[in-house]
């Protein structure tokens, strides 16, 4: 039921202002988490990775997290791009080597609060050996992938989440590999949060962002995100428009499921994208662990 | 350090039973995808007809915004978003 | 008992190494086991509680790489160690703490290859890929030990260099450097010389984090100072922002290559021995040095006039001096070394056909004896060695 048409639904009052032309009113609100002079960024128009920079950086603002408290790393792909639009130390690593390399500034700066906000090819193809270590240990930061099903900058290869029927420039025949169940490999690896929405589920993609930032421990988020350009054109959803709709229609909330049974199902006609928080336990982190060892060392040293 | 903040080019006045407020879009910014539009709750905007010097259309407002936000979380280009008059003195 | 105190110590080579970081400052270290380094990450993380140091063993050689320059960025001193199969993996990160100017310490202890090859065993066939190794060019800085002693001094020597010049520096040693144990001297404190990076000196809205000063060397803001710095390894401007135009990156890789190009005197490091009235010169470096030092005796006793120069960087190289002294009445050099002929590409070209070049390869596995070299020696002077041709 599509609501586009029916403007009688809200009460006349709502409809009462007539539109008018004013001064100019401020800045957006979170102009200042963004580099301003390299927006407007590089990415297609009705690329998901816009909506969920915005709701990562939303979702900094209503933390209250200061800018120079906080650090972002991307590895490579289209995502690769989004450290360089934070105002914020933001670094641009190699691909796949997003994780360890915030690994390694986490430990090196516990008070840093670290995301990887990269791609499914990077966190999960080149990057997928970190991925699941990082999660081992609970190293304390949060992975961010936008999962848009293949890898845009390159143009629109298949990558490791690629439904396997899907034709991409590298399945000009249709693909003849198994997708991963990224809920299910991040749960199965040991992470404590595990949460998958889409960028229709903005405000709940904010909510859990905002969730994780708060909490200790390795959190995962997947967002399934358009990529009308790479991908979307390739499978019948051309505009960004056509994939945010499938999203509505097509995924159902349901918070709590078991993360082994939330693969994507493109043949299911109803529910093919289960969307939700999966997973969101407590567990000691790598440091925290480490700070008891350590410490018990050090008293057995007579160190102090 | 970089270019000046920028200011929004489009700016409507928006009254409401929650209180006043504005939408503001900074035409510059948009691409034209038209999410914002597209997942109105309220049908509030539609597509300009003038473009962008980029040749985008920017969305416009034809009335009827509940000053939700939605089309402010759903924009990819930091393009359109409110301000809220009750929380801010005049 | 924090920083080893001052005083004599009868150490291997690998532990030499890990106290010499601890001295030298370094707070972190990420690695991952491999033979002939291990000891390396085992003495680390030995000492690393009390000294409040973190230290990761990470899945892998990519993860360890990656980590230290994660680490360097969050404002500590940063190290990892491998051999040759884990420096293969290090390469591209390798590139990007080049490209980044991060400041950070790559510990290789050379095993025989190519591939396994002899991992308990020691060669010298990973010179050149410390040098090309990674895709692009690039200016590096790499030394080369030969003792216990140097694994300790050396691998101060190399952070410094590394916070000094802001780039990773390879501590390239082999594997009976690092197993052998002889004496180590540990200087006290003060008599260390330590360096740290250079910070900003102007307020975040006027810092542009890679505008360099004199030195081609940019001040480093690390993550958390309020400078939000944008690090990336795409060719970048002076504020870091990612370009795509030619002027940009050839004002970038040119400054980094010049970085150590222009400041190579201050970097340089070389031994002599017996070179004044030397006609013939053996180049040797790391573990092979000591034999050459017997060959040169075992010559001089037989009336050879044979001298010995020891880069002790292996990069930058002492390329003038090898071309002054091609002019200076040196005959012949001759470069003794566990590969198949690295080094001796850069000699022959820095003497530009002054004198002839000979080399004593050897395939890995044991050093050269210094009769071998001597023997070599004999012939080379009995015109029985044809010089190195490739």
């Amino acid at each position: 039921m599509s609501i586009r048409k029916s403007r009688d639904w809200f009460s006349p009052d709502y409809m009462a202002q007539k539109p008018g032309i004013e001064a100019t009113y401020g800045l957006h609100p979170l102009d200042e988490y963004l580099r301003k002079d390299r927006i407007p960024h590089i990415w297609c128009p009705g690329c998901g990775l816009g909506v969920i920079l915005n709701a990562y950086l939303r979702a900094l603002k209503d933390s209250e997290i200061a800018p120079e408290d906080t650090a972002v790393v991307s590895g490579i792909g289209c995502s690769g791009r989004a450290a360089g639009y934070v105002d914020v130390d933001s670094f641009h690593v190699t691909h796949g080597r997003a994780i360890p390399f915030a690994t390694g500034l986490k430990v090196g700066n516990r008070d840093l609060i670290t995301t990887v906000f990269s791609g499914d090819g990077d966190l999960f193809a080149i990057g997928g050996n970190h991925f699941i270590h990082a999660a081992r240990r609970n190293v304390d930061f949060n992975v961010i992938c936008v999962n848009n099903f293949n890898y845009g900058m390159t143009g629109g290869q298949a990558g490791p989440t690629t439904p396997s029927e899907a034709k991409t420039s590298t399945t000009p025949w249709g693909g003849f590999e198994q997708p991963f169940n990224l809920p299910a490999v991040a749960a199965g690896a040991g992470a404590v949060y595990v949460a998958r929405w889409t960028t229709y589920h903005v405000e709940q993609l904010i909510k859990s962002l905002t969730e994780a930032l708060k909490k200790k421990g390795f959190c995962f988020i997947e967002v399934l995100s358009p990529c009308p350009t790479g991908y979307g054109r390739k499978v019948g959803l051309k505009t960004g428009k056509k994939t945010m709709q499938h999203y509505k229609e097509n995924s159902e909330i349901k918070n709590g499921a078991d993360p082994s049974e939330v693969a994507l199902d493109p043949d299911d006609p109803e529910t093919s994208i289960i969307v939700g928080k999966f997973v969101d336990r407590e567990a000691p982190t790598f440091q925290d662990v480490r700070g008891k060892i350590f410490g018990e060392a050090r008293k057995e040293l007579e160190v102090e | 350090m970089g270019k000046e903040n920028e200011k929004a080019e489009k700016c409507w006045i928006v009254k409401t039973k929650k209180g006043k407020g504005n939408l503001c879009v900074i035409t510059k910014r948009c691409k034209g995808c038209g999410y914002c539009i597209e997942f109105c709750p309220v049908n509030a905007l539609e597509f300009s007809e003038k473009t962008t010097d980029k040749g985008y259309h920017p969305p416009e407002m034809v009335g009827g915004c509940i000053l939700c936000g939605r089309c402010e979380k759903m924009c990819p280009e930091f393009a359109i978003y409110l301000k809220e008059k009750k929380n801010e003195e005049e | 008992m924090s920083v080893m105190k001052e005083g004599t110590y009868f150490m291997d080579g690998n532990t030499a190494c890990a106290e010499g970081a601890i001295a030298a400052g370094c707070s972190f270290f990420a690695g991952y086991p491999i033979t002939p380094a291990s000891e390396i990450l085992e003495r680390i993380a030995q000492r690393f509680p009390e000294l409040h140091g973190s230290y990761l063993q990470m899945e892998d050689e990519l993860a360890s790489i990656a980590a230290i320059l994660g680490a360097s960025w969050a404002g500590r001193k940063a190290m990892t160690a491998t051999s040759g199969p884990g420096f293969s993996l290090m390469m591209e990160n390798y590139g990007l703490g080049l490209m980044t100017e991060t400041p950070c310490v790559i510990v290789n202890v050379m095993r025989g290859g190519p591939s396994t090859g002899l991992p308990t065993k020691v060669a010298q066939g990973d010179v050149n890929q410390t040098r090309w190794g990674t895709h692009g060019d690039v200016g590096v800085v790499v030394y080369a030990p030969s003792s216990p002693q140097e694994m300790f001094d050396m691998t101060i020597q190399a952070f410094n260099t590394a916070e000094k010049y802001r780039l990773p520096v390879i501590l390239l040693s082999d594997e009976m450097v690092a197993h052998m144990t002889e004496k180590v001297e540990i200087p006290s404190k003060e008599d260390m010389v330590i360096m740290d990076r250079k910070k900003p000196r102007v307020p975040p809205s006027e810092f542009m984090p890679y505008c360099p000063d004199e030195d081609l060397v940019p001040p480093m803001a690390n993550a958390g100072e309020g400078y939000s710095v944008h690090v990336t390894g795409l060719t970048h401007d002076e504020q870091g922002h990612p370009s795509v135009d030619e002027r940009t990156q050839n004002m970038l890789v040119t400054r980094l290559i010049d970085k150590i190009r222009k400041n190579a005197d201050d970097i340089l490091d070389y031994d002599e021995y017996k070179i004044e009235d030397a006609d013939m010169i053996i180049v040797a470096y790391g573990s092979v040095y000591r034999s050459a030092v017997e060959a040169v005796d075992m010559a001089r006793d037989k009336g050879y006039k044979v001298g010995l120069l020891r880069p002790k960087t292996i990069w930058p190289f002492p390329e003038d001096r090898i071309y002054d002294l091609a002019r200076k009445g040196t005959d012949a050099f001759l470069v003794a070394e566990i590969n198949f002929g690295q080094i001796v590409f850069e000699v022959e070209r820095c003497t530009a056909g002054a004198c002839r070049t000979y080399l004593a390869p050897k395939m890995g596995g044991s050093i050269h004896t210094p009769e071998e070299i001597f023997d070599r020696i004999v012939a080379i002077d009995k015109g029985e060695i044809p010089p190195f041709k490739e």
